[in-house]
């Protein structure tokens, strides 16, 4: 077997054993470290898909996480107030059902992707970085001055969201949901990538004038990629409010941004569970530097620059070498 | 007489002061090897670029297998069946041999936008694949990166992509740029029976290869095309003797 | 709605809009003759503003704090490049991203260790306090227009530069071909930290400037550098006359709209409501002119075509 197979396995099955571990020793602090590795891990997955698949430097994924989390929100607040969320044209009332909750996240925030991406595709290089960045800063302070939804205080759901059949509030019985949803997400990623659109996303990235060669679009291989980079972060910022009860502009600023680019870079660009691990590395560094410093993210910093300075790959780079030509 | 698959009608293009493309005019006939010479700074690659679709001409038009192409992007054009194989080899080259030529054949089936099929294992793109890796005698380094590749395997990569489209005709930018001896000869052997199928528009340097290649052969001089011909008429024309050829000298 | 309270506006907008061209300028600078997107020039932003209010508190002196500011800005600009930035000019976007990211979070924690969590405090200084009189009656801060000026004097000072000294031509050329001055003998080393040095040393300006009238404080960088790069999208990159015409957009776009969507909405919704509704927008006003410049012109005003 490939070494990166191997690393795959291996991660998803620790994954999933440290909580289990956890919940036969009753540490749910613990089931719920391991459910905040998989919600980042989700997140990371969705804009590796257009960053390491696609090469777009997005640097405002930000805007998904919170727009998935504030569609999330603004259900369950409306379930839990008992109002409707649209009186006319048609009424729409709230909802805590978390598949059609995860539905709509997926929905919106692929429809912000479109729109952000359709208008920032038609850039390039450094000015497509500059405006997701900004774009995600139009967003956020957007959601702090909208006064219906808790504004720069955010909105808090006192209960879980419900899923049927199961009891969501029990930490290891939401963590399997989430977990369940990553392990589709990255079968679903896992067969686009060695896909048809798979293989010429990543020669576009590679070469776009290759691409026009044999005669197709760059564009919109790259939109595509794009919007369903957002769904897939958008899912996670679902998971994210409903696993804290609360969503905040905070889910749209520019340093959550930089956090899921974070997750992707440590864990490996391009491959496909390479922001499993990232997300893994990065709560570990969070709990255990942060343990040790309140100015643990000096660290971080110094982290990061050493992995992009020396060690690009990440940790796949370093532990399953160059990525292996998939036959 | 057939009519050409390629036609180009009165191209002009300059770039503020300096006119790159003056009126140029030539045609690609089904069957033919047409090389297109000329000496450095000539506009070879303008008119190139003009051809394929990457710069508008001031003026002029394209027509390629009957249809007017001039305002069709180069995706466009790439997919009517105009193929290319650049002066710098441009493959995606974090891919297999294989995987840039799978890539060609995937391309020229069109059916991008499929998510769940596993494409390196697809019969058809496969076997068009390799077909056109045999062609190029390519076939036993399917499996190498294409950036550890020799420069020579990499034109010779070039050429299969373009296979693999199925091209109607092929515009080759100085495929005989770097390669050897050896590499040289085999190429002309190539080029010569893939004449038969696919007629070629040759921008070279390399005068033995043009020579024994070409049928017609025109000259492009400071952005104008001086003259065309036979490879007996061209050598023994005065102006492109002076111009390109040299006074007694032949490349 | 007094036209006096327009005018103030106005020339708040003009005012936001120079210390955003300090900003942008040097940015656009960087990335035009080195090709480098640089994310923590924000922090350098934050070092002039907190180097100045350290000194002020020291000295009582508002020109040595701004003294203070250039220098330290500049010199944390020299010692960066010469140790991490220059190792990135050859690396793709993703990377320069990433390691200038890297810089902040370091330079941000770091600034917060040293100096804690609570926002400094840097006083404009008492000669430069109060208002004066202006034509037609308007009255307004004289900081404020003294930033007004000093910016407008950096950007001839600029313009000269570029246009008319060695050093500016050496810029130009590097703009546009980065192998062929090497080629022609220039220290590519030095000009590169050169032009670095004098992008932070501006960016530090700026953060001591506007760190008399806000706060200083960890952070407060990171806005300012979005807000420049809405800036060069606006006005092209690697142009510094589309740096202080986008500036100079978006300054105004965002005060005025500030002030004018409220009072707009309010002619046909109740207070509250035009209130919450204007200012939402108001929040989004330069980021729709951006997209509105990109729908047109993808590369800026005043890009390349």
């Amino acid at each position: 077997m490939k070494k990166e197979t191997l690393l795959n396995v291996a991660l998803m099955t620790l994954l999933l054993a440290v909580p289990i571990a956890a919940w036969i020793a009753d540490e749910p602090f613990t089931i719920t470290l391991a459910t905040r590795v998989v919600v980042f891990a989700i997140a990371g997955v969705g804009l590796n898909f257009a960053l390491g698949f696609g090469g777009l430097v997005s640097f405002g994924h930000a805007v998904f996480f919170g727009v998935g989390g504030y569609a999330m929100g603004i259900l369950a607040y409306h379930a839990q107030t008992y109002t409707s969320l649209l009186e006319w044209p048609f009424v729409i009332e709230g909802t805590k059902s978390m598949p059609v909750i995860w539905l709509v996240a997926i929905i919106v925030s692929g429809l912000a992707a479109l729109a952000i991406g359709t208008l920032s595709l038609r850039t390039t290089g450094v000015y497509f970085i500059m405006i997701t960045l900004a774009f995600g800063q139009m967003f956020y302070y957007f959601a702090i001055s909208w006064p219906a939804y808790g504004g720069e205080d955010g909105l808090s759901i006192y209960v879980r969201n419900g899923f049927p059949g199961l009891n969501t509030m029990d930490p290891i019985q939401f963590f399997a949901i989430c977990y369940v949803l990553l392990l589709i997400i990255l079968f679903g990623v896992h067969r686009a990538a060695h896909s048809s659109f798979g293989l010429m996303l990543r020669a576009a990235r590679q070469n776009e004038e290759r691409v026009q060669a044999i005669g197709h679009i760059p564009y919109r291989l790259y939109l595509t990629a794009f919007v369903i980079s957002g769904a897939i972060t958008g899912l996670s910022g679902a998971l994210f409010a409903d696993l804290n009860r609360f969503v905040s502009p905070t889910m749209l600023s520019w340093q959550t941004s930089g956090e899921i680019m974070i997750f992707v870079i440590l864990g490996g660009v391009g491959r496909v569970f390479g922001p499993v691990a990232g997300a893994a590395l990065f709560i570990l560094l969070e709990h255990t530097l942060g343990g040790l410093s309140e100015f643990w993210q000096i660290y971080l910093g110094a982290i990061l620059l050493g992995v992009v300075l020396f060690a690009r790959g990440g940790l796949y780079g370093l532990l399953a070498g160059r990525e292996v030509a998939h036959d | 007489m057939t009519d050409p698959i390629l036609d180009v009608r009165g191209i002009s293009k300059s770039f503020g002061g300096l006119r790159a493309s003056n009126d140029i005019s030539l045609d690609l006939r089904p069957g033919e090897i047409h090389a297109l010479i000329g000496p450095n700074g000539a506009g070879k690659s303008t008119l190139i670029k003009q051809i394929t679709g990457g710069l508008v001409p001031d003026s002029g038009s394209v027509h390629f297998d009957g249809q007017d192409v001039s305002r069709l992007s180069t995706a466009a054009r790439a997919r009517l069946g105009m193929g290319r194989t650049f002066q710098i080899s441009s493959l995606a080259m974090d891919y297999t041999v294989l995987q840039n030529t799978v890539l060609g054949a995937l391309g020229h089936r069109g059916d991008t936008f499929r998510f769940f099929n596993h494409v390196m294992t697809d019969a058809d793109l496969v076997a068009s694949a390799q077909s056109a890796l045999r062609q190029v005698g390519l076939e036993e380094f399917y499996n190498l990166r294409t950036a550890d590749l020799s420069h020579g395997q990499r034109r010779q990569l070039e050429v299969a992509v373009a296979l693999t489209l199925e091209p109607k005709a092929f515009l080759m930018d100085e495929p005989m740029a770097g390669l050897g001896a050896e590499g040289s000869r085999r190429l002309v052997g190539f080029l010569d029976t893939l004449r038969q199928k696919t007629p070629i528009l040759l921008v070279e340097h390399d005068m033995d290869a043009v020579f024994a290649l070409a049928d017609r052969i025109s000259v492009l001089v400071y952005g104008e095309i001086i003259a065309t011909g036979s490879a007996g008429e061209i050598r023994s024309n005065p102006m492109v003797r002076s111009a390109y050829l040299g006074e007694g000298d032949a490349a | 709605m007094s036209l006096i309270l327009l005018a103030e506006q106005t020339l708040n907008g003009l005012q936001f809009g120079v210390m955003l061209f300090l900003m942008a300028a040097g940015l656009t600078l960087i990335f035009g003759v080195m090709g480098l997107i640089n994310l923590a020039h924000g922090s350098l932003y934050m070092i002039g503003a907190f180097a100045a209010a350290a000194t002020a508190a020291a000295t009582g002196s508002f020109v040595l704090a701004l003294g203070a500011s250039l220098g330290a800005a500049a010199i944390a600009g020299v010692l960066i490049e010469v140790t991490i930035i220059r190792r990135l000019y050859d690396r793709d976007h993703l990377d320069q991203v990433l390691a200038t990211f890297a810089l902040i979070l370091i330079f941000s924690e770091g600034t917060r260790w040293v100096f804690g969590s609570f926002p400094l405090f840097l006083d404009t200084p008492d000669y430069l306090s109060g208002t004066t009189s202006l034509p037609f009656g308007v009255q307004y801060s004289l900081y404020r227009l003294t930033l007004i000026f000093i910016g407008l004097l950096v950007a001839a000072g600029l313009f000269w530069m570029i246009a008319k000294t060695r050093i500016g031509i050496r810029i130009r050329a590097g703009e546009n071909d980065r192998e062929m001055i090497g080629a022609l003998g220039v220290d590519i080393s030095r000009l590169y930290t050169l032009v670095f040095a004098l992008g932070a040393a501006l960016a530090g300006l700026a953060g001591a400037l506007i760190g008399a009238i806000q706060s200083v404080q960890v952070g407060m960088g990171e806005p300012v550098l979005i807000l420049a790069f809405v800036v060069i999208v606006i006005g092209g990159i690697g142009s510094i006359k589309g740096a202080l015409v986008g500036a100079i957009l978006v300054g105004l776009t965002d005060t005025l709209g500030g002030f004018l969507l409220p009072r707009l909405f309010a002619l046909f919704l109740d207070p509250s409501q035009a209130t919450s509704v204007g200012s939402s927008l108001a929040s989004m006003a330069i980021y729709i002119l951006m997209a509105g410049v990109l729908l047109f012109r993808p590369k800026g005003l005043f890009g390349d075509a």
